[in-house]
């Protein structure tokens, strides 16, 4: 029997290279426009973040392992890598600086065949609970092994070594951004190259129903151990960069609570879109590096955004993004701003009143010694008087009040949008 | 010769209650079986048995002559025999073509590459496209699972199982809940999309079972007592009283 071969016409995806080359250019340009010592490095660890979320978001997003552990893997790539620079260093290993991150890639690929083969037999919560349990082992054990973790100090190293090639030493940091620019680019359109493959498609697959995968012929652990396999790969890989990009690495980078910062900043940025990750690894930069600096109380606010998010928006400010995006897109956005414009005052005014009283507390407790006055956004706060109490508790009421009655506001203007749209769409499908 | 698929003496025990007690069965290739049998007779765990859900606790299962019983469902799978869901079990967060894809890959010979894009497996993608006109859904491809109506959910159900080629379908009863037309409909269906195949099906509305079965099975107790035509099964005695039984008495004791 014959059929008539059938002509498929492919179009070349104008958006797709439009979006793969602004991407290119942001990376390239970055450092250019903010050019300072302090974003220089923050772009770095951008670069690296952006690699660690996306390999996270291989596991939660599209697969659907919750994973408490991934620092395992980054931070296994990081020592190993760390440990080839300094044999490179010393001469015993003859590999350039540039390949060094390969090192942390196969490290982190090694590892997490190891000892994902156990964890990836599950899903849901034994998955979880078994990557915690991997996690904590793993930090305990390299704490216990200084010869190879270096203990408390770390294993430090120096990343300019051999002749430099065209000028490239590695020593300045921008000649650092654009290694991990380069890494960065080429793992991202790698791992979005991977949600277009078979073994990509069936790991959501497994994500949204594993018992009728095994009745369509693949085996679920095995697909979920690949795609744990490929994710410690790329994991490795931004450990072996951070570990360039830092030249020392102590048992903090297997730590759990840079799991958790993984998979919170995954989340922040929205696990249902690819490329939410890379927003929540620029959240997660600026949050490490800024707001730790601005207040001591950072981790609180940090919880009460993840809180609000895993809340009121379950997909993250990518989600947020493209609904909005979405909106625009049918012109309606214009209806809305009136309302963000509310919503973000009242929200401002609450956002002040609690962070008044948070920091007014945290002065109480850790600068007790300086006295009860502290600076607060440029006003004069004394923590032992009422006055204050009383106007940030009184600024909370009022901004809970009114954000509420806009927020109710807003949600049926957002509805009736929405509606509008459905609307819309069917009429086009129609003609 | 061997059978398409043939059950030897099958039992299945959770705890200590024995559900299925000795189920023999030999199907033919290219026969159409309807297994009936009152609520709680072993139907569902039957299919469960064959589709490698659960193991048997004795006997064997053969398919085209080789044993199948104790094996993983995704081997049972790719030797031949696919099943659909009595509640559609279906990939809720992707669309409706790339449920269909997912379930042509394996078949096609595609396993785990992540070394090639989906845009380029022609095959697969004609497959996908082929089998969208033959459950009608063509034209609500690129709708998320989770956002079909009932009868188009049911309708992909089906399509997922017959997508993958096996020449045993199990169909766990494919019309539940649909009403009288959509059901009529859907018969017509189902005998399009296991045109040449071996399908044995669990249904309880009797204008289905005659209408797609040349031969019905009937489960009672966990044991198969009767499998023959469909007017053999009707004057088959202890059929009658299986079904009837209930009835009679009642109709005694009204006499009495």
């Amino acid at each position: 029997m014959s059929k008539p071969k059938e002509f498929h016409f492919k179009p070349l995806n104008v958006g797709r290279w439009i979006v793969w080359g602004l991407f290119a250019v942001i990376l390239l340009v970055a450092p250019r426009i903010w050019t300072s010592g302090l974003a220089q490095t923050m772009l770095t660890q951008m670069g690296i973040g952006i690699i660690a979320c996306l390999a996270y978001n291989i596991l939660l997003g599209q697969g659907g392992m919750l994973s408490f552990g991934h620092a395992v893997y980054s931070g296994m790539g990081a020592f190993l890598a760390i440990h080839a620079l300094n044999m490179a260093g010393a001469g015993t290993l003859g590999l350039p600086v540039s390949l060094i991150p390969l090192v942390g890639g196969a490290a982190g690929l090694v590892f997490a065949a190891a000892l994902g083969y156990v964890s990836t037999k599950k899903a849901g919560t034994p998955f979880a609970m078994i990557t915690l349990g991997i996690g904590e082992l793993v930090f305990a054990l390299a704490l216990m092994l200084p010869e190879f973790s270096g203990g408390e100090g770390g294993v430090s190293s120096n990343r300019v070594i051999g002749k430099p090639l065209m000028g490239i030493t590695f020593g300045p940091q921008i000649q650092v951004y654009y290694l991990v620019a380069v890494y960065c680019f080429i793992c991202t359109a790698a791992m979005f190259a991977l949600t277009r493959t078979p073994l990509g498609r069936m790991l959501n697959a497994v994500r949204d129903n594993p018992e009728r995968v095994e009745f369509v012929g693949y085996n679920t652990h095995w697909v979920r151990f690949m795609a744990f396999t490929i994710s410690g790969f790329f994991a490795g890989i931004a450990g072996g960069l951070g570990a360039i990009n830092t030249e020392i690495v102590n048992g903090e980078v297997l730590h759990a609570s840079r799991s958790g910062a993984y998979l919170l900043f995954t989340f922040l940025g929205g696990a249902t879109f690819f490329f939410g990750p890379i927003i929540g690894a620029v959240l997660m930069v600026f949050c490490g590096v800024l707001l730790s600096e601005l207040t001591k109380a950072w981790l609180l606010y940090l919880g009460l955004i993840f809180l609000f998010m895993v809340m009121y928006a379950p997909g993250g400010f990518a989600s947020l993004i493209l609904m909005n995006l979405r909106v625009a897109a049918f012109g309606k956005l214009k209806k809305l701003w009136t309302s963000y414009l509310a919503l973000a005052g009242t929200a401002l005014a609450a956002l002040i009143g609690a962070a008044t009283m948070i920091e007014m507390v945290y002065h109480r407790q850790l600068n007790e010694a300086l006295g009860p006055e502290l600076k607060f956004m440029g006003a004069t706060l004394n923590s032992a008087g009422l006055d204050a109490w009383f106007g940030a508790g009184f600024l909370i009421v009022i901004g809970v009040a009114l954000f509420e009655l806009v927020r109710r506001q807003y949600v049926h203007e957002w509805g009736k949008i929405q509606e509008d749209i459905e609307k819309e769409i069917k009429r086009r499908e129609a003609l | 010769m061997s059978f398409a698929l043939e059950l030897r003496d099958v039992r299945k025990s959770f705890g200590k209650s024995e559900i299925i007690r000795g189920a023999n069965l030999a199907v033919q290739a290219g026969e159409r079986v309807a297994i009936i049998g009152p609520n709680g007779a072993g139907k569902s765990t039957l299919f469960n048995l064959i589709s490698g859900r659960f193991a048997p606790t004795s006997g064997e299962i053969h398919l085209h002559g080789q044993r199948i019983d104790g094996k993983r469902p995704f081997e049972i799978n790719r030797q031949g025999l696919s099943r659909s869901f009595q509640v559609s079990n279906l990939f809720t967060r992707l669309s409706v073509f790339e449920n269909i894809r997912c379930a042509v890959l394996w078949s096609l010979g595609h396993r785990y590459a992540f070394w090639k894009f989906l845009a380029d497996l022609d095959d697969a993608n004609d497959r996908t496209e082929q089998i969208l006109e033959m459950i009608k859904l063509d034209k609500r491809r690129d709708v998320l699972a989770m956002n079909l109506t009932y009868a188009e959910a049911r309708a992909l159900e089906i399509g997922i199982t017959i997508a993958g080629g096996s020449s045993v379908i199990l169909l766990d009863e494919p019309t539940a809940g649909m009403s009288k037309s959509e059901t009529k409909r859907f018969i017509q269906l189902i005998r399009d999309v296991t045109v040449g195949k071996t399908l044995l099906t669990v249904e309880h509305d009797m204008g289905v079972v005659f209408g797609l079965a040349d031969k019905i099975a009937v489960l009672v107790y966990g044991e198969v007592i009767a499998f023959d035509t469909p007017d053999a099964v009707r004057a088959n005695a202890r059929v009658q009283e299986a079904y009837l039984g209930s009835v009679l008495a009642e109709a005694q004791a009204a006499a009495a």
